[in-house]
């Protein structure tokens, strides 16, 4: 069921939580709203499953106009970010909760909880109690008991928000999977940009309450419509006007026409992954994103002089206001160095 | 021993010390001065009729004065905290008021306002409805002194849980009703329990205001704490201490059946 939102504004006191957003999200798909905290994706989110009311704008899921509608009539599965477990409720209790508002036989409501509980891997642990559980656990307890009464959509608000690094990535690719084998259409907040790209078809990213780019991850990363993309889904430096990925910063250690001279701050191993931190003559901060193989063929020390050769840079020209792309692409020799890079990886 | 260890025994023997003399002598010396005399005396000061009636009395109150209250208390904590209007700051210091107040000035306000010239008494009495000196009296009397108990316990509860459960019952299809029944409810019952232990106990044993408004007739609106003041006052010792003792074991009797629901629902 798609679902699109259009010019939606909603005011909490003098706080504009949205500012005319509009966003379509195409039946089926696996769409993430992304953005820094107060960017308004919760408030978006909650506005769609009916948690909060627009000042104006509409909601129309499947072609209908729900914008008046309660929660209650919406048919769409919410999934909380700190689960929203009903803590005096059993694991099956909460999972059945749905089905016995409905007034589904006893019977039934035992066949489809057991299912979900399957689904979810949670089998066996039906008599336990949410305190009982791991946030993990609880977390796919919620989403089992969102999915127990076959919602139009799934709505989840920052769902792995307060799992630790391990579980999150195995959920996000669970989810992913649940995705594919459900195919119903799926919403989720996060301020994560690795989590939104690892996990979503679709992107939408939003900034102080209005919507800056809606894409692909690829699309994203490689056309950002503004400064704020640009620097919010991914890394990057500046240089000069200039925005450059850590990774297409090349450095050598003889300097030409395009290079930049800066000294090695620090140097810092994230595995296979080298963040070399240098200092420019004019004071600026700049990081290399280096392999572990090409950081150890230059040598370099921390206090070092070493030259940065940018090999992709983008700058914003005009007006810096979003939404107005105005992208011109800055294309740097692709030399030796960018084949090397290619190999190593 | 350490210098922490040091302080911390001399802090127990305290704060132990301070809780024994103060609070469990005294009890213990009224079980013990009641049974002096073995069980008789007691026990047929509390079977006389007037000790029956104080303690059918007290009864009824509890019964009628604690469900008004928790109602009550409820619905007004779930308004203060769910839906915080403009003057609820105003609303949640006036229900504490009667912590703050005298029960003898209590008393004395429900005087004023029902009594033979009281502002409420014509109507009242037209519509053949008897206040003070009677049932309603007490009730009310009992009602007002016992006002904020549930309230203050359920507040903290419901700011606790937050509203997501509430919202995850509604996005599953749960009208108002439902939540609250299924989800609210059950979340804030221990608050809610603690605060009518807490109502019961305090109308069990209410004085100051009753004895204003109910006139202190023994054998009619009388109730038990009344009765232990007059059998006290008539040098009836062992009556006041056998009354006494029932208070005592009413109200350890609602703890108590509070805590083993508490385990039951634990285990």
């Amino acid at each position: 069921m798609g679902i699109t939102v259009e010019g939606a504004n909603k005011s909490f006191g003098d706080f504009q939580a949205l500012k005319d957003v509009s966003i379509e999200v195409p039946d089926g798909s696996l769409t993430a709203l992304l953005g820094p905290s107060g960017s308004g994706k919760s408030t978006l989110l909650r506005a769609i499953a009916g948690l909060e009311t627009l000042d104006t704008g509409r909601v129309v899921i499947d072609g209908d106009d729900v914008s008046t509608q309660p929660t209650q009539k919406r048919e769409v599965g919410f999934v909380f970010q700190h689960y929203a477990a009903f803590k005096h409720m059993t694991v099956y209790e909460n999972v059945g909760f749905g089905l016995k508002i409905r007034k589904m036989s006893k019977d039934k409501i035992s066949a489809r909880v057991h299912e979900l509980l399957d689904l979810v891997q949670l089998h066996g642990l039906a008599d336990r109690y949410p305190s009982q559980l791991s946030g993990g656990q609880r977390q796919r307890m919620a989403l089992a008991r969102a999915l127990a009464v076959e919602p139009q959509v799934l709505l989840l608000d920052e769902p792995f928000g307060a799992l630790d690094a391990k579980v999150r990535k195995d959920l996000r690719t669970w989810l992913r999977n649940l995705h594919e084998e459900m195919n119903v259409t799926t919403i989720f907040v996060t301020h994560d940009q690795e989590e939104a790209m690892d996990v979503a078809g679709q992107l939408v990213v939003m900034n102080e309450g209005r919507v800056e780019q809606t894409g692909s991850a690829d699309e994203l990363y490689e056309q950002p419509a503004n400064e704020f993309v640009m620097s919010f889904v991914g890394e990057v430096n500046m240089l000069g006007e200039h925005y450059v990925r850590p990774h297409d910063i090349e450095v050598v250690l003889d300097p030409d026409e395009r290079t930049e001279e800066g000294m090695v701050q620090r140097i810092v191993a994230l595995g296979f992954e080298i963040r070399v931190e240098f200092v420019l003559a004019d004071g600026t901060e700049v990081w290399a994103q280096l392999t572990r193989s090409e950081l150890q063929r230059l040598e370099l020390r921390e206090g070092q002089i070493a030259y940065l050769k940018p090999v992709q840079a983008k700058s914003f020209s005009g007006s810096p206001a979003p939404n107005h792309p105005g992208a011109s692409t800055l294309r740097g020799s692709h030399g030796g160095g960018e084949a090397e890079r290619s190999a190593a990886v | 021993m350490s210098r922490a260890t040091g302080s911390r025994w001399g802090l127990r023997v305290l704060g132990l010390g301070y809780v024994f003399l103060l609070l469990l002598l005294p009890l213990a010396f009224i079980f013990y001065k009641t049974f002096e005399d073995g069980i008789a005396p007691p026990f047929e000061a509390i079977t006389s009729p007037d000790g029956l009636h104080a303690l059918k009395l007290t009864l009824i109150t509890v019964a009628i004065a604690v469900p008004l209250n928790t109602v009550f208390g409820v619905i007004c904590a779930l308004l203060l905290v769910r839906h915080r209007g403009r003057g609820a700051a105003i609303v949640d210091s006036i229900i504490n008021l009667p912590f703050a107040m005298s029960p003898v000035v209590i008393g004395l306000s429900l005087f004023l306002l029902y009594g033979t010239h009281g502002w409420l008494e014509p109507g009242l009495a037209e519509a053949g409805i008897k206040v003070l000196f009677s049932l309603p009296g007490i009730v009310l009397a009992c009602v007002f002194v016992s006002l904020p108990f549930v309230v203050r316990e359920t507040v903290p509860v419901l700011q606790e849980i937050g509203t997501e459960q509430e919202q995850a019952a509604e996005t599953l299809g749960a009208n108002a009703w439902q939540t609250f029944w299924r989800v609210t409810l059950p979340a804030i019952r221990w608050g809610v329990g603690y605060g009518v232990i807490l109502t019961t106990a305090r109308v069990l044993g209410e004085f100051g205001a009753v004895s204003v408004v109910s006139g202190n007739i023994s054998g009619t609106t009388q109730t038990l704490p009344l009765f232990v003041a007059k059998q006290y006052e008539n040098f009836n010792l062992p009556g006041a201490f056998g009354a006494a003792v029932l208070l005592a074991l009413l109200a350890l009797l609602a703890v108590l059946v509070m805590n083993l629901m508490k385990r039951k629902e634990v285990a």
